[in-house]
Protein backbone atom coordinates (compact mmCIF):
# COMPACT_ATOMS: atom_id res chain seq x y z
CA UNK A 1 0.00 0.00 0.00
CA UNK A 2 2.52 3.07 -0.90
CA UNK A 3 -0.08 5.31 -0.35
CA UNK A 4 0.32 4.88 3.42
CA UNK A 5 2.76 7.18 3.81
CA UNK A 6 2.59 10.70 4.94
CA UNK A 7 4.92 12.20 2.11
CA UNK A 8 6.59 14.70 4.15
CA UNK A 9 9.24 16.87 4.36
CA UNK A 10 10.27 18.77 0.94
CA UNK A 11 8.04 17.90 -0.66
CA UNK A 12 5.75 20.82 1.09
CA UNK A 13 8.85 23.49 1.65
CA UNK A 14 9.56 23.16 -2.41
CA UNK A 15 5.79 23.76 -3.07
CA UNK A 16 5.93 26.91 -0.43
CA UNK A 17 8.97 27.80 -2.35
CA UNK A 18 7.34 27.69 -6.25
CA UNK A 19 4.35 29.65 -5.08
CA UNK A 20 6.90 32.09 -3.64
CA UNK A 21 8.76 32.43 -6.75
CA UNK A 22 5.21 32.38 -8.77
CA UNK A 23 4.35 36.06 -6.24
CA UNK A 24 8.09 36.93 -7.30
CA UNK A 25 7.35 36.75 -10.79
CA UNK A 26 3.88 38.35 -10.79
CA UNK A 27 5.65 41.32 -8.81
CA UNK A 28 7.47 42.31 -11.38
CA UNK A 29 4.60 42.45 -13.74
CA UNK A 30 1.82 43.23 -12.03
CA UNK A 31 2.82 44.38 -8.77
CA UNK A 32 -0.64 46.03 -7.90
CA UNK A 33 -2.33 41.99 -8.42
CA UNK A 34 0.42 40.72 -6.07
CA UNK A 35 -0.09 43.37 -3.36
CA UNK A 36 -3.77 42.64 -3.10
CA UNK A 37 -3.50 38.62 -3.06
CA UNK A 38 -0.82 39.39 -0.15
CA UNK A 39 -3.95 42.16 1.71
CA UNK A 40 -6.26 38.84 0.98
CA UNK A 41 -3.65 36.38 2.36
CA UNK A 42 -3.19 38.42 5.38
CA UNK A 43 -6.46 38.81 6.07
CA UNK A 44 -7.51 34.88 5.38
CA UNK A 45 -3.98 34.20 8.03
CA UNK A 46 -6.25 36.29 10.71
CA UNK A 47 -9.06 34.00 10.16
CA UNK A 48 -6.98 30.56 10.09
CA UNK A 49 -4.60 31.25 12.78
CA UNK A 50 -7.42 30.83 15.95
CA UNK A 51 -8.87 27.62 13.86
CA UNK A 52 -4.97 26.27 13.62
CA UNK A 53 -4.59 26.35 17.10
CA UNK A 54 -7.64 24.42 17.63
CA UNK A 55 -6.43 21.65 15.13
CA UNK A 56 -3.58 21.78 16.73
CA UNK A 57 -5.10 20.82 20.06
CA UNK A 58 -7.08 17.99 18.31
CA UNK A 59 -3.98 17.01 17.08
CA UNK A 60 -2.43 16.60 20.39
CA UNK A 61 -4.99 14.70 22.21
CA UNK A 62 -5.51 12.78 19.09
CA UNK A 63 -1.89 11.10 19.86
CA UNK A 64 -2.08 11.01 23.25
CA UNK A 65 -5.20 9.37 23.35
CA UNK A 66 -6.48 7.01 20.10
CA UNK A 67 -4.46 4.30 19.97
CA UNK A 68 -4.41 2.08 17.17
CA UNK A 69 -6.64 -0.65 18.88
CA UNK A 70 -9.17 1.99 18.58
CA UNK A 71 -9.09 3.86 15.69
CA UNK A 72 -9.58 0.38 14.05
CA UNK A 73 -12.01 -0.85 16.44
CA UNK A 74 -14.23 2.34 15.35
CA UNK A 75 -12.44 3.64 11.74
CA UNK A 76 -10.87 0.31 10.61
CA UNK A 77 -12.02 -2.70 8.28
CA UNK A 78 -14.00 -4.01 10.98
CA UNK A 79 -15.57 -0.77 12.04
CA UNK A 80 -19.00 -1.65 10.88
CA UNK A 81 -21.84 0.78 10.86
CA UNK A 82 -20.30 3.16 13.65
CA UNK A 83 -17.23 3.63 11.67
CA UNK A 84 -19.48 5.49 8.86
CA UNK A 85 -21.38 7.78 11.45
CA UNK A 86 -18.16 8.63 13.17
CA UNK A 87 -16.85 9.52 9.85
CA UNK A 88 -20.04 11.43 8.53
CA UNK A 89 -20.37 13.38 12.04
CA UNK A 90 -16.62 14.16 12.36
CA UNK A 91 -16.77 15.46 8.86
CA UNK A 92 -19.91 17.80 9.12
CA UNK A 93 -18.35 18.83 12.87
CA UNK A 94 -14.00 19.25 11.32
CA UNK A 95 -13.87 23.17 10.88
CA UNK A 96 -11.78 25.84 9.07
CA UNK A 97 -9.75 24.84 6.26
CA UNK A 98 -9.14 21.52 4.71
CA UNK A 99 -5.10 21.40 4.92
CA UNK A 100 -4.37 20.37 8.95
CA UNK A 101 -7.43 17.99 8.46
CA UNK A 102 -5.60 15.45 5.56
CA UNK A 103 -2.20 15.78 8.01
CA UNK A 104 -4.95 14.58 11.12
CA UNK A 105 -6.87 11.43 8.78
CA UNK A 106 -3.02 10.83 7.10
CA UNK A 107 -1.98 10.57 10.59
CA UNK A 108 -5.40 8.34 11.33
CA UNK A 109 -4.66 5.98 8.20
CA UNK A 110 -1.18 5.47 9.60
CA UNK A 111 -3.31 3.90 12.70
CA UNK A 112 -5.54 2.11 10.65
CA UNK A 113 -8.59 4.32 8.92
CA UNK A 114 -9.95 3.21 6.35
CA UNK A 115 -9.68 4.65 3.18
CA UNK A 116 -13.29 5.02 2.69
CA UNK A 117 -14.00 6.66 5.64
CA UNK A 118 -11.30 9.01 4.93
CA UNK A 119 -13.42 9.71 1.84
CA UNK A 120 -16.84 10.19 3.58
CA UNK A 121 -15.47 12.35 5.91
CA UNK A 122 -13.92 14.26 3.52
CA UNK A 123 -17.35 14.81 1.67
CA UNK A 124 -19.61 14.85 4.35
CA UNK A 125 -17.32 18.41 5.09
CA UNK A 126 -19.81 19.59 2.33
CA UNK A 127 -22.46 19.72 5.68
CA UNK A 128 -21.22 22.55 7.16
CA UNK A 129 -23.20 22.82 10.31
CA UNK A 130 -22.44 26.21 11.40
CA UNK A 131 -23.25 27.70 8.53
CA UNK A 132 -26.64 25.98 7.97
CA UNK A 133 -28.50 28.85 8.66
CA UNK A 134 -26.76 30.72 6.10
CA UNK A 135 -27.42 28.59 3.41
CA UNK A 136 -30.97 28.76 4.47
CA UNK A 137 -30.84 32.50 3.97
CA UNK A 138 -29.95 32.05 0.21
CA UNK A 139 -31.52 28.76 -0.84
CA UNK A 140 -34.25 27.84 1.41
CA UNK A 141 -35.10 25.72 4.39
CA UNK A 142 -36.43 22.55 2.03
CA UNK A 143 -33.13 23.45 -0.46
CA UNK A 144 -30.78 23.23 2.32
CA UNK A 145 -32.94 20.42 3.71
CA UNK A 146 -32.81 17.61 0.28
CA UNK A 147 -28.90 18.89 -0.18
CA UNK A 148 -28.49 18.10 2.91
CA UNK A 149 -29.64 14.38 2.93
CA UNK A 150 -27.92 13.81 -0.92
CA UNK A 151 -24.61 15.08 0.53
CA UNK A 152 -24.93 12.57 3.34
CA UNK A 153 -26.21 9.57 1.52
CA UNK A 154 -23.57 10.23 -1.58
CA UNK A 155 -20.62 10.73 0.90
CA UNK A 156 -21.23 7.13 1.91
CA UNK A 157 -21.46 5.79 -1.43
CA UNK A 158 -18.13 7.78 -2.64
CA UNK A 159 -16.19 6.35 0.27
CA UNK A 160 -17.38 2.99 -0.83
CA UNK A 161 -16.48 3.41 -4.30
CA UNK A 162 -12.93 5.35 -3.71
CA UNK A 163 -12.13 2.84 -1.61
CA UNK A 164 -12.94 -0.26 -4.07
CA UNK A 165 -10.96 1.65 -6.86
CA UNK A 166 -7.72 2.12 -4.28
CA UNK A 167 -7.83 -1.66 -3.74
CA UNK A 168 -8.65 -2.41 -7.22
CA UNK A 169 -5.31 0.13 -8.63
CA UNK A 170 -3.04 -1.00 -5.59
CA UNK A 171 -3.75 -4.91 -5.85
CA UNK B 1 7.30 8.36 34.02
CA UNK B 2 6.01 6.48 31.52
CA UNK B 3 2.46 8.89 31.04
CA UNK B 4 5.28 11.74 30.63
CA UNK B 5 6.94 10.56 28.42
CA UNK B 6 3.72 9.32 26.58
CA UNK B 7 3.00 13.25 26.65
CA UNK B 8 6.27 14.06 25.65
CA UNK B 9 5.93 11.38 22.55
CA UNK B 10 2.25 12.50 21.67
CA UNK B 11 3.78 16.50 21.79
CA UNK B 12 6.79 15.66 19.66
CA UNK B 13 4.43 13.66 16.90
CA UNK B 14 2.02 16.36 16.96
CA UNK B 15 4.56 19.48 16.97
CA UNK B 16 6.44 17.23 13.78
CA UNK B 17 2.87 17.00 12.10
CA UNK B 18 2.82 20.56 12.11
CA UNK B 19 5.94 21.49 10.64
CA UNK B 20 5.19 19.22 7.40
CA UNK B 21 1.62 20.89 6.84
CA UNK B 22 2.64 24.40 7.62
CA UNK B 23 4.47 24.70 4.46
CA UNK B 24 1.63 23.42 2.23
CA UNK B 25 -0.81 25.03 4.13
CA UNK B 26 0.77 28.66 3.89
CA UNK B 27 1.76 28.04 0.45
CA UNK B 28 -2.11 27.20 -0.29
CA UNK B 29 -3.37 30.06 0.82
CA UNK B 30 -1.25 32.10 -0.89
CA UNK B 31 -2.12 30.23 -3.97
CA UNK B 32 -5.65 30.81 -3.20
CA UNK B 33 -5.30 34.03 -2.43
CA UNK B 34 -3.40 34.94 -6.01
CA UNK B 35 -6.14 32.89 -7.83
CA UNK B 36 -8.95 34.90 -5.90
CA UNK B 37 -7.71 38.49 -6.51
CA UNK B 38 -6.27 37.75 -10.52
CA UNK B 39 -9.25 35.93 -11.53
CA UNK B 40 -12.35 37.63 -9.98
CA UNK B 41 -15.69 36.62 -9.72
CA UNK B 42 -17.53 38.79 -12.83
CA UNK B 43 -15.97 36.28 -15.21
CA UNK B 44 -18.19 33.42 -14.19
CA UNK B 45 -21.61 35.51 -14.64
CA UNK B 46 -21.21 36.38 -18.48
CA UNK B 47 -20.34 32.29 -19.04
CA UNK B 48 -23.63 30.75 -18.04
CA UNK B 49 -27.09 30.16 -20.08
CA UNK B 50 -25.83 27.39 -22.44
CA UNK B 51 -28.64 25.06 -21.32
CA UNK B 52 -28.95 22.89 -17.90
CA UNK B 53 -26.10 20.05 -19.08
CA UNK B 54 -23.48 22.63 -19.64
CA UNK B 55 -24.39 25.32 -17.00
CA UNK B 56 -24.56 22.45 -14.39
CA UNK B 57 -21.04 20.94 -15.63
CA UNK B 58 -19.75 24.59 -15.71
CA UNK B 59 -21.17 25.27 -12.42
CA UNK B 60 -18.93 21.94 -11.34
CA UNK B 61 -16.05 23.23 -12.78
CA UNK B 62 -15.82 26.77 -11.35
CA UNK B 63 -16.36 24.88 -7.66
CA UNK B 64 -13.78 22.92 -8.20
CA UNK B 65 -10.82 25.82 -9.84
CA UNK B 66 -12.47 27.67 -6.93
CA UNK B 67 -11.38 27.80 -2.91
CA UNK B 68 -11.60 29.54 -0.35
CA UNK B 69 -14.35 29.41 2.74
CA UNK B 70 -17.70 27.31 1.59
CA UNK B 71 -19.79 31.24 2.88
CA UNK B 72 -18.06 32.69 -0.63
CA UNK B 73 -20.43 29.86 -2.90
CA UNK B 74 -23.33 30.63 -0.82
CA UNK B 75 -22.43 34.57 -1.82
CA UNK B 76 -21.88 34.02 -5.00
CA UNK B 77 -24.53 31.45 -5.46
CA UNK B 78 -26.41 33.84 -4.40
CA UNK B 79 -25.78 36.55 -6.64
CA UNK B 80 -25.67 33.76 -10.11
CA UNK B 81 -29.27 33.08 -9.17
CA UNK B 82 -30.42 37.06 -9.38
CA UNK B 83 -28.48 37.23 -12.27
CA UNK B 84 -30.66 34.03 -14.07
CA UNK B 85 -28.16 31.44 -13.71
CA UNK B 86 -30.14 28.06 -12.65
CA UNK B 87 -30.36 26.58 -9.82
CA UNK B 88 -28.72 22.73 -11.25
CA UNK B 89 -25.41 24.95 -11.99
CA UNK B 90 -25.58 27.05 -8.50
CA UNK B 91 -25.78 23.74 -6.49
CA UNK B 92 -23.22 22.14 -8.69
CA UNK B 93 -20.63 25.04 -7.62
CA UNK B 94 -21.42 25.15 -4.33
CA UNK B 95 -21.11 21.41 -3.77
CA UNK B 96 -18.24 21.04 -6.03
CA UNK B 97 -16.57 24.05 -3.79
CA UNK B 98 -16.08 22.18 -1.04
CA UNK B 99 -15.89 18.43 -2.14
CA UNK B 100 -13.68 18.85 -4.80
CA UNK B 101 -10.20 21.23 -5.18
CA UNK B 102 -7.86 21.50 -7.93
CA UNK B 103 -6.18 24.00 -5.73
CA UNK B 104 -5.68 21.63 -2.94
CA UNK B 105 -5.08 18.55 -4.72
CA UNK B 106 -1.62 18.64 -4.40
CA UNK B 107 -1.67 18.81 -0.55
CA UNK B 108 -4.17 16.08 -0.60
CA UNK B 109 -1.86 13.86 -2.89
CA UNK B 110 0.84 15.20 -0.66
CA UNK B 111 -0.63 13.75 2.28
CA UNK B 112 -3.00 11.20 1.51
CA UNK B 113 -0.97 10.06 -1.74
CA UNK B 114 -1.72 10.91 -5.34
CA UNK B 115 -4.07 7.57 -6.21
CA UNK B 116 -6.07 8.07 -3.59
CA UNK B 117 -6.12 12.36 -4.41
CA UNK B 118 -6.64 12.04 -7.61
CA UNK B 119 -9.59 9.39 -7.51
CA UNK B 120 -11.39 11.26 -4.79
CA UNK B 121 -11.75 14.04 -6.65
CA UNK B 122 -12.88 12.79 -10.03
CA UNK B 123 -15.69 10.88 -8.00
CA UNK B 124 -16.42 13.73 -5.92
CA UNK B 125 -16.81 16.18 -9.37
CA UNK B 126 -19.37 13.39 -11.00
CA UNK B 127 -21.16 13.09 -7.33
CA UNK B 128 -21.43 16.32 -7.25
CA UNK B 129 -23.52 16.43 -10.66
CA UNK B 130 -25.34 13.92 -9.37
CA UNK B 131 -26.51 16.12 -6.59
CA UNK B 132 -27.26 19.24 -7.86
CA UNK B 133 -29.74 16.98 -10.45
CA UNK B 134 -31.39 14.63 -7.44
CA UNK B 135 -31.53 18.40 -5.55
CA UNK B 136 -33.08 20.52 -7.51
CA UNK B 137 -35.86 17.49 -9.12
CA UNK B 138 -36.49 16.12 -5.68
CA UNK B 139 -37.67 19.65 -4.54
CA UNK B 140 -40.97 19.83 -6.89
CA UNK B 141 -41.37 15.93 -6.19
CA UNK B 142 -42.11 16.38 -2.68
CA UNK B 143 -43.80 19.59 -3.30
CA UNK B 144 -41.27 22.31 -1.34
CA UNK B 145 -39.75 24.06 -4.21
Amino acid sequence: MPDKKIKSGRGGWLFLALVLIAYGLLGLVNPSATSQSLTFFTHVMHQVLPILGLVFLLLFIANLVLKPKWIKRYLGSDSGIKGWVAAVLGGMLSLGPIYPWYAMLAELRLKGMRNALIAVFLYSRAVKLPLLPLMIHYFGAAYTLVLCFYLIIFSIISGIVIEKMTLKSAG
Amino acid sequence: MQADNHVKNSLRKTIKTFINVVPIMVGMLLLTSLVITVFPEQISAGLFGNGDILDTLLGASIGSIAAGHPLVSYLLGGELLGSGVGLLAVTALVVTWVTVGIVQLPAEALMLGTRFAVYRNIISFIVAIAIAFLTVYTLPFIGLS
